[in-house]
C-alpha cells in the first residue's frame, strides 16, 4: 500500500495453503486470520469471564450457573475478522495494487509463476520483489500429528468447542491459547519439553507459569508426546495421547478431546523457487538473512516479516519495515527499521508486557555489577474488592549504572499490559533514566504507577 | 523551651502523610494530627485524607463496579449465556468498597506506627509559630510543640448555601461513597431494558471547579443502572483554571459528556437550582431556572449531590494568629517553590496550597521532597511540570502536558502541530461497542525537532495508557522519536505511535485497518 501511494505499479499475491485439516482463510496474513487479533479477541472473552466472578463482590447479581457458548463466541469472531479480509480488498483496489490470489513462486530472474486455486498459472515480471510469505505452525512429525492434531491455523475457527484440551509446546501461542481456553472454562492440559517462553525473561516466564498452574491449569513438564491415536470420532472426538520423558524413559498416556500443537513456526521459504533465483536462506530455520536494508543477497529482492533471520516476529515490525523500505525505494528516504527496544506483549490470563533486555541478556551484556534491578509486586486497586491475588502482579526495570543508570529493560506482569508498555517503550526511545522514571508523577490509581 | 517535635504535620492526607513517614526515616521526632469534622450529613471516616476515604480510592472501585456492569453486556457477545434479569445491589458493594478503605485506615496507623511517628486524632490550630493546640472529639485538649510545621489540610467539598435546601437536603462526596444504601430507589433491573423509578441528580457548577468529581460521579452512578442527571449552568466548555492538571479543554470534555449522554446520563444545560424541598414521600423536589428558555421548572429525585467545588480547610487552623498569608480569592495558602509559607518553618502541601494541582502524586511527591530537604540535605524541589492524569468517567480521559488550547496561546498556531486520530478499541468490535468518541490528540511544537507538549487520549484504560507516555515527555520526547517506536499489537496505546493525520490537513483522521 506504501508503494502505491508513489505510484508505482504494485501487485500482491496472497494464498494460503490449506491446514492439515482443510482450514483456509482471506487476505490479511498470519495477524489478522489467525494470530493477534482472533487471539487478542479469545483473550477477552477468557478476561470478560473473569469479570463476570468480580462483578459479583461488586454487587452485581445474576444467575450462579454461567456458562460459556464457543460457537457464538467463534462466529462473532470470524465475522469481525471477514470484515477485515474485506477491509483489505478494498484497499488495495482504491490504492489501485492489482490484488491476485494466487500462490506465488519464482522460476527465473524477475519472474514469478503466479497459480490459483483452480491450477491456472500466469506469469508475471516486475523490477523489485518484495518476500513476506511468512510462517506456518509446525508439527511434530509423530504418528497422528496431521491427521488429530489442530494448530493455532485451525482454533481460532474451530467449529465446536475443543473440549478437554492439551496443549503441546511452551511457546507463548501456546500459553496464550492454553490461557484463554481455560479461562472460557475448558479443561486445559500444557505439556512443556523443557523451559517456559524461551527467549523471554525467565524469572518473569516461571511466574506467567505459576499463575497460570494456580489458576486451574495442569503442566506436565519435560515430556514429550510420541503418539497420538484416535480413540472416538466426533466434534469433539476423543484422542488418546503418549508420550515419553526426556529425563528417562518413564512413558505416560492421557486423554483429551483436542491435541494442539504449538512448538514453533517455520518459514514459508522452501517452496517459492528461491533456488531459481540465487536467494540464500538458512538451510536449518528456513529464514532469510537481510542487509539493515531489508535488502537479500539477490539486490533486486527484499524481504521483511516473520520470515527474516534475527529479527522479531511481530506485526508491528513487519508494517514498520515494509513501509520504511519502500520509502526508501520510491521515497528517497534514509530512515531505517530501528528493531531495539522493539516492545511486546503476551497475553497469557496475566498479562506480560516488555520492552528491552531481560534481566539475563542484561547480566550477560553488561556484566552484573554494572545493572541495577528494581523491581516491586503490586495490587491492582481492582482487584482489591473481588479478593483476587495481592502479589503476583510485578514490575521490573533494569538499568545500566555505567550509563547514568539508563533503563534498559522494562517488564511488567499484570492487567492491560499492553497498554501500560507501550508509552514506556516510547520514553525508553528517548534514552529514559532511573532518575527521570523517580520524578515522573504517577497517575492514581492505576497499575502503571507503580 | 525546646521544641517537643522536629516536625508536626497537620493532616494525615496523601501529603501529610508521606512527608511525616519521609522525615521520620531520617530519624526525626514526628507527629501528625488528623481529624475529620464530619459532612453536614453527619458522614466521617478514618486516617489517610481525601483520597483514600472520599476521593480516588472509592471512586475509582465504583467506577470499576460500572465497568464490570458494561462488561457483562460485553461478556454475551464473547459468548458467555447470562440469564436474565442482572441487577445491581447497591449495599453489597459500598459495603465491600468500605470494607476495603477501612483496611487502608488501619494500615496508615499500623505503618505510622511501625515508622515510629506519633499520631493524634486531634483537630489542630495554632496558638504561636511554634505551638498548635489539639482538639479531641471529646473536647479534651493537649498542646504540642515543633520546631517545623506541616499544613495539609486538604479541602472539603462547598455547598452552595445561596440555594434554599442546599445545606439541609443535599449530599457531597464526601457522603456518597459511605451511603449505605442507594442513592436511587430500589436495585434497578438493569437490562435489557432500563426500568427505573426516580433517581439522582448532580449539580455541577463549572466556573471554578474542575468537572471530573460530578461528571466521574455521574458516570459511575448511571453504569450502576440509577437514573442520573447532571445539571449544570454553563456548557463543559469554560476555561478552567489553569493551574489545575492540565485543563480539559473544550474538544476532550464534549467527548467525554457526549458518551456519557449516549450512555444514559442524563443533562440538563444552562440550567441552575433555586431551591429544594422535602416531599411527603420523602423524595426531593428540585426546583430550577433553565436560563434558555427562561422559564422554571421542577422535578423530583431521591438524592441531589452537590459538585461546586473544594475549599480549602483552613478555618479552624487559626492562621491568621501566626501570619500564614491565604490567597484572597482561594482562600488557599500561598508558598513559593520549596513549599514554604509566609511565616519561616510554616510549610504546606498538598490541595491546600495555592497553584497546585489537586492531585495525590503531587501531594506525596511534594510532602516527600520537603522532608528530604528539611532533613536530608536535599535540595531538590518539586516538579510540577507536565503532570499526568486521568478523568475516570465511564470512556476514560487521560493526559499529559499542555492542552490544544494552552499551547497555541503559549506558541501561536502557526508554531503548533496537532496529530489526531479517532480509533477503535479491538475489544469493542464484537461487543458491538460504539467507538465514536474514542480518540487521541497529540500537540507538538511546529519546529524541526517537533517536541510534544501534550497528549490527550479518550478510551478504556487510559490512565494505563498515559503513564509511559508522560515519562517519555519528561525526557523532552519528539515527534520523530515517537515514530520510530515500534507500537505493541493490538493495544489502543499503539495508536499513538501511528499518528501521523494533522488537523491542519482537515484529512479524516479515522484509523482505518490493521
Amino acid at each position: 500500500q506504501e508503494a502505491a501511494k508513489y505510484e508505482k505499479k504494485v501487485m500482491v499475491l496472497d494464498f494460503v495453503v490449506p491446514t492439515p485439516l482443510g482450514n483456509s482463510w482471506g487476505l490479511g496474513g498470519t495477524c489478522v486470520n489467525v494470530g493477534c487479533i482472533p487471539k487478542k479477541l479469545m483473550h477477552q472473552a477468557a478476561l470478560l469471564g473473569q469479570a463476570l466472578q468480580d462483578s459479583r463482590k461488586y454487587g452485581w447479581q445474576f444467575t450462579e450457573q454461567v456458562k460459556h457458548n464457543w460457537m457464538t463466541m467463534t462466529e462473532s469472531v470470524q465475522n469481525h475478522i471477514g470484515s477485515l479480509n474485506w477491509g483489505y480488498r478494498v484497499s488495495l483496489r482504491e490504492k489501485n495494487v492489482t490484488y491476485e490470489n494466487a500462490y506465488g513462486e519464482f522460476v527465473g530472474p524477475h519472474t514469478v509463476k503466479a497459480r490459483n486455486k483452480r491450477g491456472v498459472e500466469k506469469l508475471y515480471t516486475a523490477e523489485r520483489f518484495l518476500i513476506a510469505t511468512g510462517e506456518r505452525p509446525r508439527y511434530l512429525g509423530i504418528p497422528g500429528d496431521k491427521e488429530y492434531c489442530i494448530s493455532s491455523d485451525d482454533l481460532f475457527s474451530l467449529p465446536y468447542c475443543p473440549g478437554k484440551t492439551l496443549v503441546v509446546g511452551a511457546s507463548y501461542v501456546a500459553l496464550e491459547c492454553a490461557g484463554l481456553l481455560a479461562g472460557l472454562g475448558l479443561h486445559v492440559t500444557v505439556m512443556v519439553r523443557s523451559i517456559l517462553l524461551r527467549g523471554f525473561d525467565q524469572d518473569i516466564a516461571n511466574k506467567i507459569g505459576e499463575y497460570m498452574e494456580e489458576h486451574g491449569i495442569s503442566f506436565i513438564r519435560e515430556f514429550v508426546p510420541i503418539k497420538v491415536e484416535q480413540i472416538e470420532k466426533g466434534t469433539p472426538g476423543r484422542l488418546k495421547v503418549t508420550a515419553r520423558s526426556t529425563t528417562g524413559n518413564q512413558i505416560i498416556e492421557g486423554e483429551y478431546n483436542t491435541v494442539l500443537l504449538a512448538i514453533g513456526r517455520d518459514a514459508c521459504t522452501r517452496k517459492i523457487g528461491l533456488d531459481k533465483v540465487g536467494v540464500k536462506i538458512n538451510e536449518k530455520t528456513g529464514k532469510i538473512p537481510v542487509n539493515d536494508e531489508e535488502q537479500t543477497n539477490v539486490p533486486y529482492i527484499y524481504a521483511v516479516g516473520d520470515i527474516l533471520q534475527d529479527k522479531l516476529e511481530l506485526t508491528p515490525v513487519a508494517i514498520q519495515a515494509g513501509r520504511l523500505l519502500v520509502q526508501r525505494l520510491y521515497g528517497g528516504a534514509t530512515n531505517k527499521c530501528d528493531y531495539v527496544n522493539v516492545p511486546t506483549t503476551v497475553f497469557t490470563p496475566l498479562e506480560y508486557g516488555a520492552c528491552g533486555y531481560s534481566e539475563e541478556t542484561a547480566v550477560e551484556k553488561f556484566g552484573e555489577e554494572n545493572i541495577e534491578v528494581y523491581h516491586s509486586h503490586f495490587w491492582p486497586l481492582e482487584w482489591t474488592v473481588p479478593s483476587r491475588d495481592n502479589n503476583k502482579c510485578y514490575a521490573k526495570i533494569i538499568c545500566n549504572i555505567r550509563d547514568n543508570e539508563r533503563v534498559i529493560g522494562f517488564h511488567v506482569l499484570g492487567p492491560s499490559a499492553g497498554e501500560i508498555t507501550q508509552g514506556f517503550a516510547a520514553a525508553m526511545k528517548c534514552g529514559l533514566t532511573k532518575e527521570q522514571l523517580d520524578s515522573t508523577i504517577g497517575i492514581h490509581p492505576v497499575c502503571a504507577e507503580v | 523551651g525546646k521544641n517537643e517535635y522536629d516536625l508536626l504535620v497537620i493532616g494525615g492526607g496523601s501529603g501529610g502523610l508521606a512527608c511525616a513517614k519521609e522525615a521520620a526515616q531520617f530519624g526525626r521526632k514526628v507527629a501528625v494530627l488528623d481529624y475529620v469534622e464530619p459532612s453536614p450529613q453527619g458522614t466521617k471516616w478514618g486516617l489517610g485524607g481525601t483520597c483514600v476515604n472520599v476521593g480516588c480510592i472509592p471512586k475509582k472501585l465504583m467506577h470499576q463496579a460500572a465497568l464490570l456492569g458494561s462488561a457483562l453486556k460485553d461478556a454475551q457477545h464473547y459468548g458467555w449465556n447470562i440469564a436474565q434479569p442482572v441487577h445491581h445491589t447497591w449495599s453489597v458493594m459500598a459495603q465491600a468498597v468500605q470494607n476495603y478503605v477501612k483496611s487502608l485506615n488501619w494500615g496508615h496507623r499500623v505503618q505510622l506506627q511501625d515508622k515510629k511517628v506519633k499520631y493524634f486524632n486531634m483537630k489542630g490550630s495554632f496558638s504561636d509559630p511554634h505551638t498548635i493546640r489539639g482538639l479531641t472529639k471529646a473536647g479534651k485538649e493537649t498542646v504540642v510543640t515543633a520546631e517545623n510545621i506541616v499544613i495539609a489540610t486538604g479541602g472539603r467539598p462547598k455547598y452552595p448555601t445561596h440555594i434554599a435546601g442546599a445545606l439541609e437536603y443535599g449530599i457531597t462526596s464526601d457522603d456518597l461513597f459511605w451511603l449505605k444504601e442507594s442513592p436511587g430507589k430500589t436495585p434497578l433491573v438493569y437490562y435489557p431494558f432500563i426500568l427505573h423509578l426516580y433517581g439522582i441528580i448532580a449539580y455541577i457548577s463549572l466556573t471554578d471547579a474542575s468537572p471530573d468529581v460530578s461528571l466521574e460521579c455521574a458516570g459511575f452512578l448511571t453504569g450502576l443502572g440509577l437514573d442520573t442527571t447532571v445539571m449544570m449552568r454553563s456548557i463543559p466548555l469554560r476555561g478552567f483554571d489553569q493551574y489545575f492538571f492540565p485543563p480539559t479543554q473544550q474538544q476532550m470534555a464534549s467527548l467525554v459528556t457526549e458518551h456519557m449522554e449516549s450512555y444514559g446520563t442524563k443533562f440538563l444545560k444552562k440550567c441552575f437550582p433555586i431551591k429544594v424541598e422535602k416531599l411527603e414521600s420523602n423524595r426531593l423536589q428540585v426546583t430550577w431556572k433553565n436560563t434558555d428558555l427562561g422559564t422554571e421548572e421542577t422535578d423530583s429525585f431521591n438524592t441531589v449531590m452537590w459538585a461546586v467545588g473544594r475549599a480549602p480547610d483552613t478555618e479552624a487552623l487559626n492562621l491568621e494568629t501566626v501570619g500564614v498569608k491565604t490567597n484572597s480569592e482561594t482562600g488557599k495558602i500561598i508558598v513559593d517553590a520549596s513549599e514554604a509559607t509566609s511565616v519561616p518553618h510554616i510549610f504546606a502541601v498538598g490541595d491546600i496550597t495555592e497553584g497546585r494541582p489537586e492531585l495525590t502524586p503531587t501531594a506525596i511527591a511534594a510532602g516527600k521532597l520537603l522532608a528530604r530537604r528539611l532533613f536530608g540535605q536535599s535540595a531538590e524541589l518539586m516538579d510540577y511540570e507536565n503532570v499526568p492524569t486521568t478523568v475516570f468517567t465511564p470512556l476514560e480521559y487521560g493526559c499529559v502536558g499542555l492542552s490544544e488550547e494552552a499551547a497555541v496561546q503559549c506558541y501561536g498556531s502557526d508554531n503548533v502541530e496537532v496529530y489526531h486520530a479517532y480509533y477503535k478499541p479491538l475489544e469493542f468490535t464484537v461487543a458491538e461497542r460504539d467507538a465514536t468518541q474514542c480518540y487521541i490528540k497529540m500537540v507538538c511544537l511546529r519546529e524541526r525537532e517537533q517536541r510534544i507538549l501534550g497528549l490527550h487520549f479518550i478510551g478504556p484504560n487510559a490512565g494505563e495508557v498515559i503513564q509511559g507516555f508522560a515519562l517519555g515527555i519528561k525526557c523532552g520526547a519528539t515527534y520523530p522519536q515517537l515514530m520510530k517506536t515500534i507500537g505493541i499489537h493490538p493495544t489502543c496505546a499503539e495508536e499513538i505511535t501511528k499518528l501521523h493525520i494533522t488537523k491542519r490537513s482537515g484529512l479524516d483522521a479515522t484509523v482505518t485497518g490493521c
